[in-house]
């Protein structure tokens, strides 16, 4: 695939695994964190009834990369009693959690980073990283805010990590496969073979399983939002408690990597959300290549639903980060341990049942 | 030196200097932290070595749980109560006696055994293999360890709710 077309292209092993590992960032990640910052103050604009950014560029189109200009000269302010080593580290950490998930996620059957075995389980590792690097930098500010919101940070990741795993085995259980990959392949390329539509084969089990798989997205979309922090769960941010929790003390450039991490983690959360429930790189309604006879262009298609499938959940949470308001923390935990658990395991036995008997 | 050599060599330094550090800071909260990249280099050793489950396993459960569960101990403890916890020399020579026992024990085990040269090979996926031994030959073991980690964890919520 894309690592020996590399290979053959540069003749070393070491430069093609580095450009491949860089791709993402620079094909992927930088334009996606440029576009999604503009389209959620234009959403949250437009949601609120006004007109947001207007004035760089045709209505705001160049206000991001201002912005960006504007952060690199800001001056790197750190605080005499910080702890500098972590605190320079922190961010860099956050960041290598969040980069790390891309390494797994397949965006066509061409442009994928490591197509390996453990893909799905990989990207909850990593996102252990993130929990420990946001836990150093809110210790390292040396600030109650920072540390607080660090604190409630990690307790929410790790409680919502619980009913996505829930999810992720029941997927596992359906599909056989953690290889992110070969689940998008096992979906083939039309919507009623995807597997909230009970995945391809017609039979029995496809139509009993309908609406668990609707309710197993539901469940997975809510656990993996909690992960990323957007409002109904920015309990960790809560900007009028915690003043801007764990990166209050960061400026500058190290701000905009926490910056660049949340929307990167954005972004891959919807992407695990499509590939597992709507068939990942699979288009709808199949490819114009096989009916124009051009295999050449598939993986472009591809490309371009799974970004379009991933950019449509992003703005669903955005939408859902400008019109529901804050939860408590006593409602944050009851809604996890007591609404979002019990029903993931009721799926996972009905599931499993279903998978031994049909 | 292939890249393989390189890699290993990389992985090697980080989890050997970042537990150096660990055992050697003063400040607990700091050796919390390098334990972070202790854990992280021996999964990276572990891929090496082919045994991919176990490194994401490694992750899952050391760096996102037990790591997290120490920081947050440690920190309470640490930092809000302001109760300094030492982290002192004690007890020298009864120390170096078993630490002279053991690396005696550990160099005479290197030594003596036969190692044998295997071809390196690209490494296949173990999950599978993995599943089908854990649920076919080691059921009643899994099972057990199953039911071992329950009474734990019910002891543990009877110990936080007194």
């Amino acid at each position: 695939m894309m690592y020996d077309w590399l290979y053959n292209l540069t003749g070393s092993e070491i430069l093609a695994a580095v450009i491949q590992s860089l791709l993402p960032l620079f094909l992927f990640i930088l334009p996606f964190a440029l576009f999604a910052v503009l389209l959620e103050r234009k959403v949250s604009a437009h949601m609120q009834d006004r007109l947001g950014p207007m004035r760089v560029g045709y209505h705001g189109i160049l206000q991001t990369v201002a912005d960006i200009i504007k952060l690199v000269q800001k001056e790197d302010i750190i605080a005499r009693d910080n702890d500098k080593l972590f605190f320079n580290l922190s961010p860099l950490i956050v960041f290598m959690g969040s980069y790390a998930a891309f390494a797994v996620i397949p965006f066509s059957s061409v442009f994928l980073g490591s197509n390996i075995d453990l893909g799905l389980i990989f990207i909850v590792a990593v996102t252990g990283l993130v929990v420990a690097g946001i836990l150093m930098g809110g210790w390292a500010s040396n600030n109650k805010y920072s540390l607080l919101g660090a604190m409630r940070s990690a307790a929410q990741i790790i409680s919502y990590e619980i009913p996505t795993m829930m999810i992720i085995i029941v997927v596992i259980m359906l599909t056989g496969t953690l290889n992110l990959y070969t689940m998008s392949e096992w979906q083939t390329s039309y919507f009623w073979n995807w597997l909230i539509f009970g995945g391809p084969g017609f039979g029995l089990a496809k139509f009993i399983l309908i609406p668990f798989m609707m309710m197993s997205a539901l469940i997975l979309f809510i656990s993996t939002l909690a992960e990323v922090n957007p409002t109904p769960f920015d309990i960790p941010e809560a900007e009028s408690e915690l003043v801007s929790g764990y990166h209050t003390e960061y400026s500058g450039m190290k701000f905009a990597m926490f910056f660049l991490a949340e929307y990167a983690n954005m972004f891959a959360v919807s992407a695990i959300l499509s590939a597992l429930f709507f068939g990942g790189f699979q288009s709808p309604f199949g490819y114009l290549g096989n009916l124009f006879n051009v295999p050449a262009l598939i993986p472009f298609e591809q490309f371009f639903w799974f970004t379009a499938k991933g950019i449509f959940f992003v703005f669903v949470q955005m939408w859902l980060r400008w019109t529901l308001p804050r939860f408590r923390v006593d409602q944050l935990m009851t809604f996890c341990w007591k609404y979002l658990i019990p029903f993931a395991f009721v799926i996972l036995i009905i599931v499993g049942l279903i998978t031994v008997l049909l | 030196m292939t890249t393989y050599d390189i890699i290993f060599y990389l992985f090697a330094a980080v989890t050997l200097v970042s537990a150096f550090l660990v055992v050697t800071n003063r400040n607990i909260v700091h050796a919390a932290f390098y334990l972070l990249f202790t854990f992280f280099g021996v999964a990276g050793i572990y891929v090496m070595l082919g045994a991919d489950f176990i490194a994401i396993v490694q992750l899952i459960v050391y760096v996102g749980g037990i790591l997290i569960l120490l920081l947050f101990g440690v920190m309470l403890t640490n930092k809000i109560t302001s109760v300094d916890i030492k982290t002192g020399t004690i007890h020298l020579l009864p120390a170096s006696i078993v630490l002279g026992l053991f690396s005696g024990a550990l160099a005479a085990i290197i030594l003596n055994t036969n190692w044998t040269q295997v071809e390196t090979k690209t490494a296949e996926g173990t999950t599978a293999a993995l599943g089908n031994l854990l649920i076919n030959e080691y059921a009643l073991i899994f099972e057990l360890l199953g039911i071992l980690l329950l009474i734990a964890m019910v002891g543990a919520a009877s110990l936080a709710r007194r």
